[in-house]
């Protein structure tokens, strides 16, 4: 090896980024030539001056807030319906017929349902979950394990029933919050897939048949019982989070 | 909020603007969440440093065209020929120098030295980030190191 290979592979040398054998043959090169050897020293204190400098910038501290509060605004900005034309309509026609209108179109002035804004939530909780390396705050697939830990975290103790056998294994806990309250968020899995059940009390509310919900290629199941509220929500199969809940629902 | 630290790091890097860096933070952050479904099963990192980069390089474009004095690849290679025996010495208070001297780098130097450097990706991860083979992230990380010091050389002697 000449001195100009040896500068041409230098930075590679120096990032570890080199084969064995280009590497042996720079450090014998390195070796026999001084001119080379003090170019290759030069490099590392150039790259230790920029490894161990101040110069990784670190993020204000409100930006976060400012970025949860955009996606907050992104999401919602989706659901909010087409109210404008109607108001025009109901200002511009009689006033009787303005009445009319407007009394059937109160549903709609509202804005969407509670469900379907928590169903967005939920989603947006999901994706988060996912997107944030931040499945679970206690990785487990023992239930002995991840129920206790919500104790002194939450004012209630989620049901953690343990499905492994029925080809949905747990994945762990996390603590979310959702509605406006902390909730428990369980993970469990099927093959590729993970499943978030989210749970929390729900005093006095009627049991409640399942309901679904599609959205973004998302599935999203609600149902209520043992005065607790469940949501699942997963990329899986309709029918197979459909199956997931029926068994959640026969063990709580 | 997932490699914030990493995003803004980057996107201040490449915009040399605190305020600017946000902006482009932010918008990464949104097209990260709208094209979520496109990313399932891929390392977070390298992807959304992607998005930020993109983002910035868009706003770059639109904003600061004139930074963006693209970067003839062939004009540039016998740059790094000529051997530069003197001994490179940095004390710590030479850091304002390093500083200055990175900061003048062009963009696409900025961004292999903030990716390699900073953040400790492989060759192979900056060539997807930054959408070149690998032989240019190597190149250009040679003539980058061969800019700054350099520059740095002259700085340092102008000081003393």
């Amino acid at each position: 090896m000449n001195c100009k290979d040896a500068q041409s592979l230098i930075d590679g040398y120096v990032d570890g980024e080199l084969d064995l054998v280009k590497n042996l043959d720079i450090e014998k090169h390195l070796q026999e030539c001084a001119l080379c050897s003090q170019g290759y020293k030069n490099q590392q204190s150039l790259r230790d001056a920029i490894r161990g400098g101040p110069f990784y910038f670190k993020p204000p501290a409100e930006l976060r807030g400012r970025i949860e509060q955009s996606l907050r605004t992104a999401a919602k900005a989706e659901a909010s319906p087409r109210v404008l034309p109607w108001r025009w309509l109901s200002v511009a026609a009689p006033v009787a017929a303005a009445a009319v209108v407007v009394l059937a179109l109160v549903p709609l002035l509202q804005g969407p349902s509670a469900d379907e804004l928590l169903s967005r939530e939920v989603i947006a909780s999901h994706v988060r979950s996912l997107m944030a390396n931040h499945l679970a705050d206690v990785p487990s697939s023992d239930e002995h394990t991840v129920k206790p830990w919500f104790n002194g975290k939450l004012d209630f103790s989620p049901p953690v029933p343990d499905l492994a056998d029925k080809g949905f294994p747990l994945v762990g806990g996390r603590l979310d919050y959702l509605d406006q309250k902390p909730v428990a968020a369980l993970i469990y899995r099927r093959q590729k897939h993970f499943i978030n059940l989210f749970v929390w009390p729900s005093p006095g509310s009627p049991e409640s048949a399942t309901k679904s919900v599609t959205r973004q290629g998302y599935h999203v199941l609600h149902w209520t019982g043992s005065g607790m509220t469940y949501w699942a929500v997963s990329d899986l199969e309709a029918n197979q989070l459909r199956e997931f809940s029926q068994l959640i629902q026969n063990q709580t | 909020m997932p490699h914030l630290d990493a995003a803004y790091n980057l996107a201040r890097w490449l915009t040399r603007n605190d305020d600017d860096a946000q902006d482009m933070v932010q918008e990464a952050y949104l097209r990260a969440f709208k094209f979520f479904d496109d990313f399932r099963g891929v390392d977070g990192r390298p992807w959304l440093l992607t998005i930020v980069r993109n983002t910035c390089y868009t706003w770059l474009q639109q904003h600061r065209a004139h930074d963006m004095t693209t970067f003839d690849e062939e004009a540039h290679t016998t740059e790094g020929d000529t051997l530069d025996p003197a001994t490179l010495v940095l004390r710590s208070d030479d850091h304002r120098l390093l500083r200055q001297s990175l900061e003048e780098l062009p963009v696409e130097f900025r961004e292999v030295v903030a990716l390699r450097d900073l953040e400790g990706f492989s060759y192979k991860e900056i060539a997807e980030i930054a959408n070149v083979p690998v032989g240019t992230v190597m190149s250009r990380l040679a003539r980058a190191r061969e800019r700054l010091k350099h520059s740095l050389c002259n700085r340092l002697k102008e000081k003393h």
